[in-house]
């Protein structure tokens, strides 16, 4: 086996101190000091504009993709309004490379439901509902039994700890679409229909679930609210970087030796993420990263070595942080094919509104499918940036972009490649070669 | 057309929804209808309409919009292994080609028997784990070398 010198986190918020075996109950979510932050809120009375002004310093921006600041969206909730308001969460998680929300759900779950109980307290909703991804089964069974934990509790419900503040939390569990991770797919969804994204604006602050305000934020998102209640916007931005506040959750996949979720001070360089990961799977050299879910633009090797894990930094770069999931290639892989796999899911996850996502994705996938089988023209990798141009910008929801950056970049960065496989009518690195890297098999028998 | 038991399961559902958005409760009431009759066939999705108040169109929109409701028959077992791009990189489409060659068939097919199925999936959201792979949506199964699928298909009986 491999020996765990390194640790898991840095000065984490959200995944710590979860080593005991039932981290997840309330019990234990108490005496580490769980929903302190809403009892705090609710015996201070503290007024909604002072949560909402407190998230603006501490400079969280949404962990689902987009990394919207969390403060100013929740701003944008009408204050003055008459009927049901709602707040979403979204653990739809379905970005190849992400599975931190899963970790946060399985072990950590109470923490959540406190930072949507915050939530709704600050913007004055009374329901909300938690949207669980569909392959993750067992997640949502616990996550409904934290509620019943909670509803029992005081923690939510009517008149929640003897205050005047009533919410009720649900969960609604998915059922195998991407798409739904889109928020108004997502809110779509929930009203028991097919998952395809509405046209914004109007956005879900004025027009959301069942036509009504409505706020949706991703589980980590919500998960760092009662930290920064606790100990202060300023603190929490000290923690990471200007612009960039708090720890990062990110999910490690691919040719690492220790795949896994690293909490870790936004900022913090990748080189030493690679580090706590173990370092590069039989010591071989990175060839490839795709820093932030497999819609974000892939970087080469050297210039990720060069990167610190945080929003600004790897968009200067040339791709995004998105949801944090970082996807390790080495020196084994083949772009080509590691492209075909990525184009076929987008193709595969369009939920088919618009022409050039519906039509786009599906030529995407079958041009880079013919150059993997020695079938590519010499025109092809124009005809590949031409259609990802037609695609973006042009579409109702950013799977159309989604589609279209993997594409572009790959295309960019590793031009000889696909041009060897076009002109060769083969893969540069040899099959074999590519096979033995992925197969974990081997090493795992032999360590 | 359902049990008492599954009736009772989808009206919980219902009672998380505000009272004129029975709609909502329509994928929790697929699901719980699938695991009771192993697919869903038009009948099912019938009865789940009007148990709901909702169209039969609109729920047969939503029972094709979604991967893990099956509108044909499977087999006793459903197994969806995960090859996108970070499984893949971790063994993902070995361990996809020795559940098949162990089963002897390939995706979308089931066993002459009609004990399995084989289904190729998409990120299920547990990437670190892979290979990962799915049992009849419910059952998660992490790190699936050979032994680990052996072991698995023996349970599966
Ligand atoms: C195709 C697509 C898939 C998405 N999938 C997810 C997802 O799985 N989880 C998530 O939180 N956000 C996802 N998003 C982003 C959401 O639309 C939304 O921006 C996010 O949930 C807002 O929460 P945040 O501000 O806390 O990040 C997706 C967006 C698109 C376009
Ligand atoms: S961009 Fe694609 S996924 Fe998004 S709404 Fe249009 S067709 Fe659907
Ligand atoms: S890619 Fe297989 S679970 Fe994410």
């Amino acid at each position: 086996m491999l020996k765990i010198d390194q640790p898991m986190h840095i000065k984490p918020q959200i995944l710590a101190n979860l080593e005991g075996e039932k981290s997840w109950r309330l019990k234990d979510y108490v005496a580490r000091g769980g929903y302190a932050a809403l009892r705090k809120i609710l015996r201070e009375k503290t007024p909604p504009e002072k949560i909402i002004a407190e998230l603006k310093e501490s400079a969280l921006r949404g962990r689902g993709g987009a990394g919207f600041p969390t403060g100013l969206k929740w701003s944008f909730m009408p204050k003055q309004y008459a009927g049901e308001k709602y707040l979403v969460c979204n653990s739809d998680e379905g970005e190849p490379g992400t599975f931190k929300d899963r970790d946060i759900l399985r072990y950590n779950p109470h923490m959540v439901i406190e930072g949507m109980a915050i939530a709704a307290y600050a913007m004055g909703t009374a329901r909300g509902y938690n949207y669980i991804h569909g392959e993750v089964w067992d997640v949502y069974l616990r996550f409904e039994e934290a509620l019943d934990e909670a509803r029992a509790g005081g923690f939510l419900g009517q008149k929640i700890l003897g205050s005047d503040f009533s919410f009720e939390l649900f969960a609604h569990h998915g059922y195998g679409a991407y798409i739904c991770g889109e928020e108004t797919g997502l809110l779509e969804s929930i009203e028991g229909k097919k998952g395809q994204p509405r046209y914004k604006p109007p956005f879900p602050a004025s027009f959301g679930l069942y036509g009504k305000p409505t706020t949706i934020n991703n589980t980590e998102t919500f998960a760092a609210v009662p930290w920064i209640i606790m100990n202060g916007g300023a603190k929490y931005l000290e923690v990471g970087k200007p612009n960039n506040g708090g720890t990062k959750i990110f999910s490690v996949s691919g040719h690492v030796n220790r795949p896994g979720v690293y909490e870790i001070p936004m900022g913090t360089p990748f080189a030493r993420l690679l580090e706590m990961c173990g370092g590069m799977r039989g010591g071989r050299k990175l060839k490839a990263c795709i820093p932030g879910g497999s819609s974000m633009p892939v970087l080469p090797g050297d210039v990720m070595m060069q990167c610190d894990m945080d929003y600004d930094s790897i968009a200067k770069a040339g791709s995004m942080l998105g949801s944090g999931a970082v996807i390790i290639m080495d020196e084994t892989t083949c772009m080509v094919k590691a492209l075909q796999r990525l184009s076929y899911f987008y193709f595969e996850e369009s939920c088919g509104q618009c022409t050039p996502c519906r039509e786009g994705t599906g030529w995407l996938y079958r041009v880079v499918h013919r150059i993997e089988h020695g079938e590519g023209r010499p025109e092809d990798l124009d005809l590949l940036t031409s259609v990802s141009d037609n695609i973006a910008g042009r579409t109702i929801c950013a799977l159309g972009d989604a589609a279209a950056l993997p594409v572009k970049s790959f295309v960019k960065h590793f031009r000889p490649e696909f041009e060897y496989h076009i002109e060769n009518k083969k893969c540069l690195v040899p099959v074999d070669v590519q096979r033995a890297g992925s197969r974990i098999y081997v090493e795992h028998a032999a360590c | 057309m359902l049990s008492q038991d599954a009736l009772k399961r989808i009206d919980r559902e219902i009672a998380k929804y505000p009272p004129e958005h029975k709609q909502s409760a329509v994928m929790a009431s697929l699901a719980i209808a699938q695991e009771e009759t192993g697919w869903l066939s038009n009948d099912t999705m019938e009865f789940v309409a009007s148990y709901l108040g909702m169209p039969a169109i609109a729920v047969f929109e939503v029972a094709t919009f979604y991967n893990m409701y099956d509108l044909a028959p499977v087999g006793k077992y459903k197994i969806t292994v995960c090859t996108n791009l970070p499984c893949a990189l971790s063994g993902g489409y070995d361990a996809a080609e020795y559940v098949q060659h162990k089963l002897g068939i390939g995706f979308n097919e089931t066993t002459p028997d009609g004990k399995y199925t084989l289904k190729e999936g998409e990120c299920m959201g547990a990437c670190g784990d892979a290979p990962v792979l799915l049992v009849n949506n419910t059952r998660m199964c992490s790190w699936m070398t050979p032994e680990q699928i052996d072991k698995l298909l023996a349970e599966l009986k």
